[in-house]
């Protein structure tokens, strides 16, 4: 093995990297946002009476679910032209990632809602609160807590998976690890690297929400 | 524009070959290494159960497109002429192994522990005790999580598009660069993933169900 490592060529473009890695925070971020608030829309909806909602929501989780992101962020990506709607490619990647995270969301969380027992919610009625009232108090908080881990390990994969967002030349580390690749030919050096910072947010995020956890969710149950 | 005719539908096809065989090569590649990863990780030598942990632990805290980019450009580092096919098998391997691995630790996790003392009871040494008695029961408990993940690896080559690899997904890119007909040609692709992974998907959560009913 003749090889000589250059990694002094990737670290050169450390500021590079930096501004990579918030791109992705940013993105993972939005993305996280957009899923939510996809995921409460569609158990509303996916939990009402009527099937006119109902059918909708259920499509939507099977087909996302089933295809893989790339696909689904290439035909975002060529899609929204076509609707004549003209956006850059780190927030159409946004889009996709909200769109993919929403469908995982809602499947967690109906198992959330789910889980709140029937009588609860008759109590609440019974006690004289409102229909909207009842789901944020009685439904929605146990249900969180109950969702918690999986729905954080799910915002972790949305993390990971904003690296896929290169392939339409959003703004993130990984399309800057290519930028940085392409100018030194160092590939394996840069893309070890990046594996390295991308393993250091995601362990950070998890630091993060089990902190989280500890202090928000720290009530006893029975 | 042009049109989407018999040629560009063979294209697909032999794009969809590759897919299938990358998940297939990944799959049980990453299952042999897989059962041995959670052996290991359950094993009583502390060594052992922090080495797997950590492999784990760098598999699932990193982006597979960045697992593909490391192996391939690592096996070339290594100076052996392998072609692109094999690099990103491996690459597909390893990563399966990791989370099968620990699907598998959870599920023998799972067995009761009286299995294992009936079995220390019964005489029966490590290799006995867990080929016919603990890895059985584990596979069962697992296939749900097992079938989600197989789920997740076919999506999963996808990938091996942006490394240049000419799968399923890379194939649909060509002829809609071909073509002009992203939509129609990325539907095609999409329905094609979703008829090979939605019976799946299908499959792994009605056995959970049924599952969950028996333990109840």
């Amino acid at each position: 093995m003749t090889y000589g490592f250059d990694f002094g060529a990737v670290l050169d473009r450390a500021p590079e990297l930096l501004w990579g890695s918030l791109g992705t925070l940013g993105l993972a971020l939005a993305g996280m946002l957009l899923a939510l608030v996809i995921g409460i829309v569609g158990v509303v909806a996916r939990t009402s009476k009527s099937e006119i909602t109902r059918t909708p929501v259920i499509v939507f989780v099977e087909v996302v679910r089933n295809t893989p992101f790339l696909v689904q962020i290439f035909f975002i990506y060529f899609a929204l032209p076509l609707m004549g709607i003209r956006l850059n490619p780190t927030v159409t990647a946004i889009m996709a990632l909200g769109i993919n995270g929403g469908a995982y969301a809602i499947e967690i969380i109906r198992g959330g809602v789910e889980s709140v027992s029937r009588g609860q919610i008759e109590a609440g009625f019974a006690l004289g609160l409102h229909k909207a009232d009842v789901f944020r108090l009685i439904v929605l908080k146990p249900a969180l807590r109950a969702i918690y881990p999986s729905l954080t390990s799910q915002f972790i994969m949305l993390t990971l998976t904003t690296s896929v967002c290169t392939s339409i030349a959003a703004y993130e580390l990984t399309s800057a690890a290519q930028r940085i690749e392409s100018d030194t030919f160092r590939s394996f050096e840069v893309y070890f690297t990046v594996t390295a910072i991308y393993l250091v947010i995601s362990t950070l995020m998890m630091g993060l929400f089990a902190l989280i956890s500890r202090h928000y969710f720290n009530y006893p149950t029975r | 524009m042009g049109p989407i005719g018999e040629n560009e539908f063979f294209f697909l096809m032999q794009g969809l070959k590759w897919t299938v065989l990358l998940a297939i090569v990944g799959f049980i590649g990453g299952g042999i290494f897989g059962i041995l990863i959670a052996l290991l990780r359950t094993s009583k030598t502390k060594v052992a159960r922090r080495i797997t942990a950590g492999y784990i632990g760098v598999f699932q805290g990193t982006p597979l497109l960045m697992q593909l980019f490391v192996v391939y450009y690592g096996v070339a580092l290594l100076g052996i002429e392998v072609n692109a096919w094999i690099a990103v098998a491996i690459a597909f391997t390893l990563h399966a192994s990791a989370f099968l691995g620990e699907i598998w630790r959870g599920s023998i996790e799972a067995v009761p522990k009286g299995q294992t003392e009936a079995a220390n009871a019964l005489g029966l040494h490590y290799v006995s005790r867990m080929k016919d008695v603990i890895l059985p029961q584990a596979l069962k408990i697992s296939m749900p999580a097992t079938i989600g993940f197989l789920v997740q690896l076919i999506k999963g080559t996808s990938l091996a598009a942006i490394v240049g690899f000419i799968e399923l997904t890379r194939a649909g890119q060509i002829i809609s660069n071909q073509t002009y007909r992203p939509l129609l040609v990325f539907g095609i692709v999409g329905a094609i993933y979703f008829i090979i992974c939605w019976p799946l998907s299908h499959a792994g959560s009605g056995l959970e169900k049924r599952m969950a009913k028996a333990v109840r």
